[in-house]
């Protein structure tokens, strides 16, 4: 495995193949599942039920659950620190687990890296991509979902459900994963709409209810009929853009229980489609490739079936946006200016481009600050 | 703060001593047996089985010299804090802040760490003068709280946890900003101090030296708060302040250097957190070890000794947390609706202290 891009590049070749099977875990031979018991050990942040980025993954694994031969360990709201090498370290030794899945940001380094040092049989995945194999042991890898790509179809799907053509944004923190889903939103809004805006507003921390309630209110007050979000958990913003009776768009996990009248979609992230992959690929003696990116061309994000705050049209344009990610169809499309006109993306970028890894600007249309 | 070295633990002898002795342990670890008694019947209600439950908290924390490392290495931290909470609480505050002096602490040793490495200087030296250079800011911030209180009657458990928010928030100023490495682009903190530079684990373990520092320190407060004059002195202030300023006592300096020695020991938590575990500062330094340490010195009775086991207790409370989440799918707030009702349990029981006849002075019957 010398690259994430290489890697990238055999799963797009494999993909048929290899995905293919992982989409259909139930229709695996049972024997080839069977035949060697297999532990995962999954270690949350957060709690699993968080409307959020634990409960995707949560959701994820309860699939893998009804695997045959699939034991599944659980560990929730395990902190970035010491403690969450001392739960892998005790599932690899009370449980046997032989693959540890860290799904938080924060596990990976130092503790994941240690822990694959002092454990070679065993396998960890981290869900960012992270890994690099001049720096990293060779049983470590990441897996990624680029959500980016469904919240491009969030922002076509909220321009044309708007009447002002304004999207409130409640985001954590401006690194480059959250900038690329607000210039995401906007890039789609703007795609159908092109007088559309994005208003953010950062809370600077990945779970602050009540910074994320003030901000939701703020933005409805400055004019947004529409509210999206990236924090850990959506449930806040999406019940006060429901109680405001503005439509909101949702973010990592299904949220349309909480906004019965104004859910448009959300950005899912995927997670079963690498899961049952691993499972598969351990179950029949495979060796689980380091890196797993992907979005759309892979079945590794889905927008959350639409809801009673979808007008037809906007139904209809992101439909057509989902086949056009499908087929490959690039969001940052340069030459784009960020909002305080500078040229910062020159020509036109794939959608996995590591450029686009580095994201720390807002395009022009959002209005917000990184500072 | 009614703590067990209160100043008549000093005046006492004999018999009396063994009493108070006996007292100070037996009603706490009654409280805890209550509260074990009262959570089996929760989990009974739940249908799971209690006996399971304790099973594997045992498994979990003591049963293989991987959960007892387990346990040591998550109690480190506690120790720490505890022994922050419970110096001041011996002479009469309730102070709060050990989060924020933890977490300033620890952004201080990244910070110290960084120029030094880069100017050569030998790890051995580098160590200690980071250690001290996090237990100074430590020390300094609680100090700060120590002042309010003693010159401007300011309540110190309200600036103590005001003052956490604002380190915690100067912490994330400077990492997010002028002092992120460029290179933790999605999770911002300070450049690492490099594996050269980490402290390491006791030999034969993987439990890091703060258990040890943690033990140390815990012997030397006991000594200092029960054996010296200087406790004494801030006994006296803890029983009651106008009349230990009365006697001519320095209140003022006792409050602050108890506030000291507070910060100094939450800093140096941070310290380890940052140069044995994490090696850069960043969002994850703010763990909760702070508050976790009030709790563990409330049912040590703010007594420096007896915080050590139950951090230890604790820290199997944690480390087996996880298992019986795995075992007996419980949520992970079960580990904590046992603790809450650990310290509930043990706050009321305060009320027993002095009123159970069997520990009272034999004449006074």
């Amino acid at each position: 495995m010398s690259s994430a891009r290489l890697t990238r590049r055999s799963l797009l070749k494999t993909s048929a193949a290899g995905l293919g099977a992982a989409m259909l875990p139930f229709g695996l031979p049972r024997a080839a599942l069977a035949q060697e018991a297999l532990t995962i050990g999954v270690v949350y942040v957060g709690p699993k039920d968080d409307f959020g980025w634990n409960q995707a993954h949560a959701v994820s694994m309860d699939i893998l659950k009804g695997v045959p031969g699939v034991t599944v360990v659980e560990e929730e709201n395990v902190p970035e620190t010491g403690a969450c090498a001392k739960s892998m370290e005790s599932m690899i030794n009370l449980d046997g687990a032989t693959l540890i899945l860290g799904t938080s940001f924060g596990y990976f380094d130092p503790f994941m890296v240690d822990l694959a040092n002092k454990y070679p049989d065993i396998q960890f995945r981290h869900a960012a991509p992270l890994w690099s194999a001049d720096k990293h042991p060779m049983n470590l890898g990441g897996y990624f979902c680029y959500l980016n790509q469904a919240h491009f179809v969030d922002g076509v799907a909220a321009a044309l459900s708007s009447t002002t053509g304004k999207i409130g944004f409640v985001a954590a923190k401006p690194i480059p994963t959250v900038l690329s889903n607000i210039n995401s939103v906007l890039l789609g809004a703007r795609s159908v709409r092109p007088d559309a805006t994005v208003q953010v507003i950062f809370t600077g921390d990945w779970s602050l209810p009540v910074r994320e309630a003030e901000a939701a209110n703020a933005l409805v007050d400055a004019g947004c009929d529409v509210l999206t979000c990236h924090v850990d958990g959506p449930k806040v913003v999406i019940e006060t853009a429901e109680a405001r009776g503005v439509k909101c768009c949702g973010h990592n996990a299904s949220q349309a229980a909480l906004a019965p009248n104004g859910f448009i979609t959300g950005a899912e992230y995927k997670w079963e489609t690498i899961y049952t992959m691993y499972a598969d690929m351990l179950a029949k003696g495979e060796a689980l490739p380091n890196v797993v990116v992907g979005g759309y061309h892979n079945d590794m994000v889905r927008n959350t079936a639409y809801g009673a705050g979808a007008t037809p049209e906007a139904i209809a344009a992101a439909d057509a946006a989902i086949a056009d990610l499908k087929a490959g169809k690039p969001i940052y499309a340069g030459p784009l200016k960020d909002n305080a006109g500078n040229v910062v993306i020159d020509k036109i970028y794939d959608n996995y481009d590591p450029f686009l890894d580095g994201m720390g600007y807002l395009l022009e249309g959002v209005i917000g600050s990184t500072t | 703060m009614d703590g067990t070295l209160k100043p008549t633990a000093a005046v006492a002898v004999g018999g009396a001593r063994l009493r108070m002795t006996a007292e100070a342990i037996v009603i706490p670890l009654a409280s805890v047996c209550a509260a074990a008694a009262l959570f089996s019947l929760f989990l009974l209600f739940l249908g799971k089985s209690p006996g399971q439950f304790f099973a594997l908290i045992w498994q979990g924390g003591f049963g293989s010299s991987f959960s007892i490392q387990n346990t040591l290495q998550r109690s480190s931290p506690i120790i720490l804090t505890a022994l922050a909470f419970a110096v001041p609480a011996i002479i009469g505050l309730t102070m709060i802040g050990a989060e924020g002096a933890l977490v300033l602490g620890g952004f201080a040793a990244a910070v110290t760490a960084l120029p030094l490495i880069a100017l050569g200087v030998p790890v051995g030296l580098t160590l200690p003068l980071v250690a001290v250079a996090a237990m100074a800011t430590g020390a300094g911030l609680i100090m700060i709280v120590g002042w309010l209180r003693h010159a401007r009657s300011v309540n110190e458990t309200i600036s103590s946890l005001l003052l956490t928010y604002i380190a915690i928030a100067t912490m994330s100023f400077f990492v997010e900003g002028l002092l992120r490495d460029p290179g933790s682009a999605n999770k911002p903190s300070t450049t690492p101090i490099g594996k050269d530079y980490m402290v390491g684990s006791i030999p034969g373990t993987d439990v890091h030296w703060g258990f040890v520092a943690g033990l140390v320190l815990a012997v030397a407060l006991w000594v200092l708060m029960a054996r010296t004059t200087f406790g004494f002195a801030a006994r006296v202030t803890g029983g009651n302040p106008r009349a230990a300023k009365a006697q001519g006592l320095p209140v003022g300096g006792l409050i602050l250097a108890c506030s000291a020695i507070s910060g100094a020991c939450a800093g140096l938590a941070g310290f380890f957190e940052v140069t044995a575990i994490h090696g850069q500062a960043n969002a994850s330094l703010v763990a909760g070890y702070g508050f976790a340490g009030i709790l563990v010195s409330f049912l040590g009775r703010h007594n420096p000794l007896a915080i050590v086991p139950i951090a230890i207790l604790f820290g199997a409370i944690e480390a087996s947390g996880g298992l019986i989440q795995r075992r007996m799918g419980l949520p992970d707030a079960t580990s904590a609706l046992l603790q809450g009702l650990i310290f509930v349990l043990l706050l009321a029981s305060d009320t027993l202290h002095g009123r159970l006849a069997i520990f009272r002075e034999r004449e006074a019957r």
